[in-house]
């Protein structure tokens, strides 16, 4: 089902949540509403829902106007964040709940049998007449999932799928997640303020600040044109130096970058840690080590520029770096943008 | 016994031992013990004479029906009070708690002076036909009064701390407003529900100031099993008294069993394991 977002608009008391929010999400589509807290994406994946009514604007669902369809109707699968399963019922009457209370009245076999499909689907065999207190966080993720897909909801909405989970947990589940997706082909949005996650996951994310889109693309695209500041800071750690661009070229603290076509004037400069390197020789943004953490993958080195600029940057797990040692910050590749 | 991180273990346990013993088991004990200086013939003859058991029969059955009545407008009550926020809120919610701080003798006076025939209530309700003072529903009336803020009180925090995201989701699911009051929300207060009904049925099993004057207290009628005690005190045959009450005992804990069976068969799915 393709769903449309026509100048959405949301406000709870005085708080503008969502500003002329325009969407398009194809048939089939992976999307991620990505943003920081009080963004929005919450909101307006509640909207899609029908668990909040838009102020203005309208949602269609294919070509039908679902702006006022009421949550019962819409044909929706929500997940929530804390998984909302039941707690009185177990794993097996919660997947059947939908299938019980729909209009569409079904034989107590069907039912049986489609809860055992989707157990099987989740595969959480085995498990039916546990209750939710008794199974894991991931397995109650999991039994969310299924009580959302069991009514064959139009557009599958998932709200912070894996933020209560473990990271190993939430690993795996992400890439389940994605079989699943290839397995039935359902629309789905999902809403997260991890970027990896949004990235892993999605065919396209949407980059939400404020209440409105400030981006949206592939994994590849927000990644390597990221349109604003707030985008490359948002996706990742970045390292900012203050710049100042003169006839096609930034210039920051001694190290100078190709920007053909930027006016001139004040700007900042963007880099992140795998974009820069070390070296005892010049030339490069003479800095001193402040401190050396070591990871899995490599060492973070926790630099100062001449200027008291922080910079933090990986290198090779057999450099022998170490703090209170000088040297020459270089840069591999860089993002400008104008003040 | 296990080691302890919390202090105070030995003088916590102690002191409250101590006050149990004192203030609740030693008065049973000697209710019991009084009752059982009778042979059990005079005990039986006591307790089954035709005028304890229309007693118990009018105690009881006014007590269930103010226990029922209390169960759906608490229920109500606790509901409109957790979900809206109104104009004058604060003051119902305090209101709730009245029937509690009010001397009940005064709560009796009050509903007698409006439920007499010539009283507000009583003298519209004439004009149907239905006497309230002076009858057993008088008696049920001044039960209800004294036990609302039970049920009130039990189910207000659990409706309180329900998750409003267990409605949505059962709403998404496509289920009607009944269908997610009966299969979602009523499950999961019955625990707190059964709480109140046992408070407020064994209360009401054991008020006395508030019905005495509403009641007319004709023997055989409109006379509780309180205020049948109460007389045999009066006549100084304690014995007889020390009977009767036991029987009174007796109900209210068998009710509380009852409702504690109840209740951890409806949290069965709380357990972990």
């Amino acid at each position: 089902m393709k769903i449309r977002l026509e100048n959405v608009v949301k406000t709870f008391e005085t708080f503008r949540a969502v500003r002329d929010v325009s969407l398009e999400i194809e048939s089939g589509e992976l999307v991620a509403l990505l943003g920081p807290s009080g963004s929005g994406k919450t909101t307006i994946l509640r909207m899609v829902a029908g668990l909040e009514y838009a102020d203005g604007g309208h949602i269609y669902f294919g070509d039908q106007d679902a702006t006022d369809i009421p949550v019962r109707d819409r044909g929706v699968g929500f997940v929530f964040q804390h998984y909302a399963l039941f707690p009185h019922m177990t794993v097996a009457e919660n997947i059947a709940f939908g299938m019980k209370v729909s209009k569409v009245k079904r034989e107590k076999a069907a039912i049986e049998a489609r809860v055992v499909e989707l157990l099987r689907l989740v595969r959480l065999e085995g498990l039916g007449d546990r209750f939710p207190a008794q199974i894991s966080g991931g397995q109650r993720q999991r039994v969310a999932l299924a009580r959302a897909l069991s009514v064959d909801p139009k557009v599958l909405l998932l709200d912070e799928p894996f933020g209560a989970l473990d990271a190993n947990v939430r690993h795996d589940l992400r890439r389940w997640l994605r079989e699943i997706h290839r397995e039935l082909g359902i629309t789905t949005i999902f809403v997260t303020h991890d970027q990896e996650e949004a990235l892993d996951l999605a065919d396209r994310v949407v980059i939400l600040k404020d209440g409105h889109i400030v981006q949206q693309g592939t994994a590849e695209d927000v990644c390597r044109n990221p349109q604003s500041a707030f985008v490359m800071k948002f996706l990742g750690d970045a390292n900012v130096l203050a710049a100042e661009v003169r006839d096609g070229k930034a210039y920051a603290s001694g190290a100078a970058i190709d920007v053909s076509g930027m006016a001139d004037g004040k700007a900042e400069l963007y880099a992140r840690p795998a974009d820069l390197d070390w070296s005892a020789q010049g030339p490069g943004i003479p800095a001193s080590i402040t401190r050396v953490l070591d990871r899995p993958d490599g060492r973070r080195v926790l630099a100062t520029t001449e200027t008291g600029e922080q910079l933090e940057f990986d290198v090779e797990p057999e450099r022998p770096v170490k703090a209170g040692e000088g040297g020459f910050v270089t840069l591999r590749r860089a993002k400008v943008f104008a003040l | 016994m296990r080691r302890n991180v919390l202090p105070g273990l030995r003088l916590s346990l102690g002191v409250t031992l101590f006050y149990v013993g004192l203030i609740v088991v030693l008065p049973l004990a000697a209710l019991v013990f009084k009752a059982a200086s009778l042979g059990p013939e005079d005990y039986w003859r006591i307790v089954s004479s035709s005028r304890a058991l229309a007693s118990y029969r009018v105690t009881v059955l006014s007590a269930l029906g103010a226990t029922i009545f209390n169960l759906f407008f608490g229920l109500a009550l606790a509901w409109v009070l957790t979900r809206y926020r109104f104009p004058g809120w604060r003051i119902v919610d305090a209101m709730v708690d009245l029937p509690f701080a009010l001397p009940t003798a005064v709560a009796g006076i009050a509903l007698t002076a409006l439920f007499t025939t010539n009283g507000w209530f009583g003298s519209i309700l004439a004009d149907f036909g239905i006497k309230v003072a002076y009858t057993p529903l008088g008696i049920m009336i001044a039960m209800c009064f004294t036990s609302l803020p039970f049920i009130v009180r039990t189910v207000q925090p659990v409706l309180e701390d329900l998750d409003p995201a267990l409605e949505e989701a059962a709403q998404s699911l496509g289920g009607s407003d009944w269908e997610i009051f009966r299969k979602v929300i009523l499950p999961l207060l019955t625990p707190a529900l059964l709480a109140g009904v046992s408070l407020s049925f064994a209360r009401s099993l054991g008020e006395f100031g508030a019905i005495i004057f509403i009641a007319g207290n004709q023997p055989m009628s409109t006379e509780i099993t309180a205020l049948l005690v109460f007389i045999r005190l009066e006549e100084y045959d304690y014995q007889a008294a020390a009977a009767i009450a036991s029987v009174l005992l007796i109900a209210a804990f068998v009710m509380l069993a009852l409702t504690n069976w109840m209740q951890s068969r409806a949290l069965r799915y709380t357990v972990r394991g």
